[in-house]
């Protein structure tokens, strides 16, 4: 499964700093490619849909598996 | 330019309450708001360039202590010397555990994200701060400075 263009391991952080990672991993990626984040807060399921719902950036995806997080966010085109 | 923007008041200056202020902070920046950060009183604390922020259990019934300490413990033992190094510690280690960031590391990505951090002019006079023991990127002012920028705020916060 390859259908993103970056990876960013968040796992093992806290509030608020797989938001804070993402968003700066966005920041590099041109805009339509997709970032897939790997987390273990649970908090970031509701905090990557807020963050989206805030940025713009899409929320193609939220998934959990075995206690880890996937999402993948599709960066808005500038 | 952004078209939202954040005006945060941050008034304590313990290690507990230096964080709901630089989270918030950071964590607006990156969801596109403009911030700024209105540091008065003891807020003026977590300006230093050398943080030296400690937490209290005493007068803190909220607080969770190790072994239960918060049931038994007499409320008076709470302000035995060295109690707040202790704990101070303790919070620190745990904090390091959780994957929690860093009061240093939290200030530092808010300073990476053009969070504007304001300095009260005013506590800095009263408490005989010296410029110098403050880090560099912030800029002084006053009440009218931060309540010029929160004129225009979508959110205020009083931490």
């Amino acid at each position: 499964m390859a259908d993103y263009d970056q990876e960013l391991d968040a796992r093992g952080l806290n509030c608020p700093l797989p938001i804070l990672r993402a968003r700066k991993a966005l920041k590099d990626m041109p805009g339509g490619q997709v970032l897939r984040i790997m987390a273990t807060d649970p908090g970031s399921v509701k905090d990557f849909q807020a963050f989206a719902n805030q940025t713009g950036n899409e929320l193609l995806s939220s998934s959990e598996e075995g206690g880890e997080f996937h999402f993948l966010l599709r960066k808005k085109a500038s | 330019m952004s078209d939202k923007r954040i005006a945060i008041i941050a008034t304590k200056g313990t290690l507990d309450w230096a964080y709901p202020p630089f989270i918030l902070a950071s964590t607006a920046a990156a969801l596109g708001y403009e911030v700024g950060v209105f540091f008065t009183f003891y807020g003026l604390q977590l300006l230093k360039k050398k943080l030296s922020l400690k937490v209290s259990p005493l007068g803190n019934p909220g607080m969770p202590m190790p072994l239960g300490m918060d049931k038994w413990f007499p409320v008076l033992g709470t302000a035995v010397p060295g109690m707040e190094t202790m704990m101070t510690r303790m919070m620190k280690s745990k904090i390091k555990a959780k994957g929690v960031a860093s009061v240093e590391d939290l200030r530092h990505l808010c300073l990476e994200a053009e969070v504007k951090l304001i300095g009260c002019q005013m506590t800095i006079d009263l408490f005989d701060i010296h410029r110098e023991e403050l880090i560099d990127e912030i800029e002084l002012g006053g009440a009218a400075t931060f309540l010029d920028f929160a004129s225009e705020a979508d959110i205020t916060l009083f931490v």
